[in-house]
């Protein structure tokens, strides 16, 4: 299966656009993918090994946060899309 | 990092024509195109999205990552990758804000701001996003139209 490397996340994947992976589930694809590039990891994840909040991880068209999260179970021809989140506006905090 | 982007005149006006005509609430879209070897960014197309923030469009904005899955996958089609992004600020300065600054998470890309005054486009200003998560900050980037 591939996974899409957003543009500010390539740097520290050996700047790939993508990468291919065998994997059972989502959280598998993504142990692999911050094991073979350990700098990845804290760009991903927090230090208790959640996915930080702005970072959206997609199962072809899908936000895995409504299907099983990490636990959804994947295929060959999957494709995962790591995608920062995008927002911002004129408003002050 | 570079502090130069490259944009054709039509795709300027394109993202500014956008925001005149989403006013009094904010546009938003993808900036698609390269980057080269030196880091200077090149624009070659951009992509209206749609703003999710309906609760208060006037001045926030939200891009859903869903619409980006689909754009990043024809942007592959034709060798373009996501290089930044652009939003209009309804009457209000074409500055980043807090907000902009806090909820930006792509290191590395351009943030294109227009303030649309009245309706219509005014200034245009790009900022490059640079350093970490932790430490990230605004540059400002120079715009250059071909």
């Amino acid at each position: 299966m591939k996974v899409m490397i957003p543009t500010p996340l390539r740097q520290y994947a050996g700047k790939q656009a993508s990468v291919e992976l065998l994997a059972s589930t989502v959280g598998e694809a993504l142990g692999s993918l911050v094991s073979r590039n350990p700098e990845l990891r804290k760009h991903l994840f927090t230090d208790d090994g959640k996915l930080r909040a702005f970072v959206n991880v997609y199962l072809n068209d899908e936000d895995i946060r409504y299907l099983n999260k990490e636990s959804t179970r994947v295929q060959e021809s999957d494709t995962i899309s790591i995608v920062p989140s995008i927002a911002g506006g004129s408003a002050s905090r | 990092m570079s502090i130069v982007l490259k944009i054709g005149k039509s795709q300027f006006e394109e993202l500014r024509h956008h925001g005149e005509q989403t006013y009094p609430h904010e546009c938003c879209g993808v900036l698609l195109g390269q980057i080269n070897g030196e880091g200077v960014k090149h624009v070659r197309a951009v992509v209206r999205c749609g703003n999710t923030r309906v609760d208060s469009p006037h001045n926030r904005y939200h891009i859903d990552p869903r619409e980006l899955v689909g754009i990043q996958r024809k942007a592959r089609e034709s060798e373009l990758d996501i290089i930044g992004f652009y939003h209009s600020h309804p009457d209000h300065p074409a500055r980043w804000s807090q907000t902009d600054l806090a909820e930006a998470h792509w290191i590395g890309c351009s943030y294109v701001i227009t303030s649309v005054e009245q309706g219509r486009a005014a200034q245009t200003n790009s900022f490059a996003l640079a350093g970490e998560e932790e430490t990230k900050e605004f540059h400002d980037e120079e715009i250059t139209v071909e």
